[in-house]
């Protein structure tokens, strides 16, 4: 029989047929092991009410300041956790570390990006209170985490306006896959020739329904609105 | 490089098949990597040649079908071809659409000799 079609052959084709003596049908998604992780640890997020982010970009794109300047603003109104992503060092994890944050770090080696298998053996030792928000700062790669789903309710894309407007469409399938997407630096705009709306516009383009909200984490400029998203979020969570 | 990764992923999903069947070695091996599934060819022949090596899929003939991107237009309804996730659609210009081929990333069969 065709391995292709599964004629008994007899007619043209336009693939090549192997000649064997045994066939095994697998037809498993070559990620399924990931995803069945992921929708463990989405499981585990769901029965402790947590809120969990995927935080995804390029390198240097300001997620680390971001999520410096979110936990030290935030943190007497909500609960929050942090799993950080890096090949080497620990130096992201004593940035969080130093805002009085919980977190854990996750050096992947020469890998580059995160996976569910080791988000979940981290929540084994960072055990995030109920009710709290979760932030995974994945490896800086707007390639390869794209397609690894690690049980996040939201993924969110940054991008700063040092990079090109046109990020998106070189990058598309992280802003495809995204749901927010956030546009850091702003202070900087006058000094660099970015186009907000034609970046906005590029996102748009690949992902018609991403939300997005432009910031600087230096000054501040913008925060409120990121901060009310968070909040919105995190309610309903709460009280799904 | 996620390409090792997604090689790596095939090999223990053919592992785990070879425990099933009771041997050892597969022949041959068919993949399904659609053309919006963000899989490199070049660099996972690469990481396949890596990934295999002292496997079960070691000396196996590797084929890779590739079905095209396709999308169906939600404002019109139309189908139309994708070469890149940001194609929008060629009868009313919408960005809405779902992505009906494409992505597909699977093992689809083994081979026993």
């Amino acid at each position: 029989m065709c391995v292709s079609c599964g004629c008994g052959g007899g007619h043209s084709h336009d693939h090549e047929h192997i000649d064997s003596h045994k066939i095994i049908d697998v037809e498993k998604d070559i990620l399924h092991q990931n995803n069945l992780l992921a929708e463990r640890n989405r499981g585990y997020f769901d029965a402790k009410e947590i809120l969990c982010l995927n935080l995804v970009s390029s390198p240097g794109s300001g997620k680390t300041s971001l999520l410096e300047k979110t936990l030290t603003d935030l943190k007497d109104t909500l609960p929050f956790a942090v799993i950080e992503g890096d090949q080497q060092t620990t130096n992201d994890a004593d940035r969080i570390h130093a805002t009085g944050t919980k977190v854990s770090q996750i050096n992947t080696g020469k890998g580059c990006h995160l996976d569910a298998h080791m988000v979940y053996h981290t929540l084994q030792g960072l055990k995030p209170e109920s009710d709290s928000v979760l932030f995974i700062e994945n490896v800086g790669n707007l390639v390869c985490p794209a397609m690894f789903d690690l049980g996040e309710k939201y993924r969110v894309v940054v991008m700063s306006v040092t990079e090109g407007d046109d990020k998106p469409l070189k990058y598309p399938d992280m802003f495809y896959s995204s749901h927010l997407c956030i546009i850091n630096k702003i202070d900087l705009l006058p000094y660099v020739p970015f186009s907000i709306e034609k970046a906005k516009e590029n996102a748009r383009r690949v992902n018609p329904e991403l939300e997005i909200i432009e910031v600087s984490s230096l000054t501040g400029e913008g925060m409120d609105l990121w901060y009310e998203w968070l909040k919105v979020k995190q309610q309903q969570t709460t009280t799904v | 490089m996620h390409e090792l990764s997604i090689a790596m992923g095939i090999v223990e999903i053919a592992d785990k098949e070879a425990v099933k069947a009771g041997v050892d070695k597969f022949s041959g091996i068919e993949l399904v990597i659609g053309e919006l599934s963000g899989v490199e060819l070049a660099s996972f022949d690469f990481a396949w040649q890596q990934a295999i090596k002292g496997t079960v899929l070691d000396g196996s003939k590797l084929e890779i079908s590739r079905p095209p991107g396709k999308a169906r237009c939600l404002d019109c309804g139309c189908d139309f071809n994708m070469v890149q996730v940001y194609d929008i659609c060629p009868v009313c210009n919408s960005y809405f659409k779902d992505i009906i081929s494409g992505k597909e990333l699977r093992v689809k069969s083994l081979l026993i000799d």
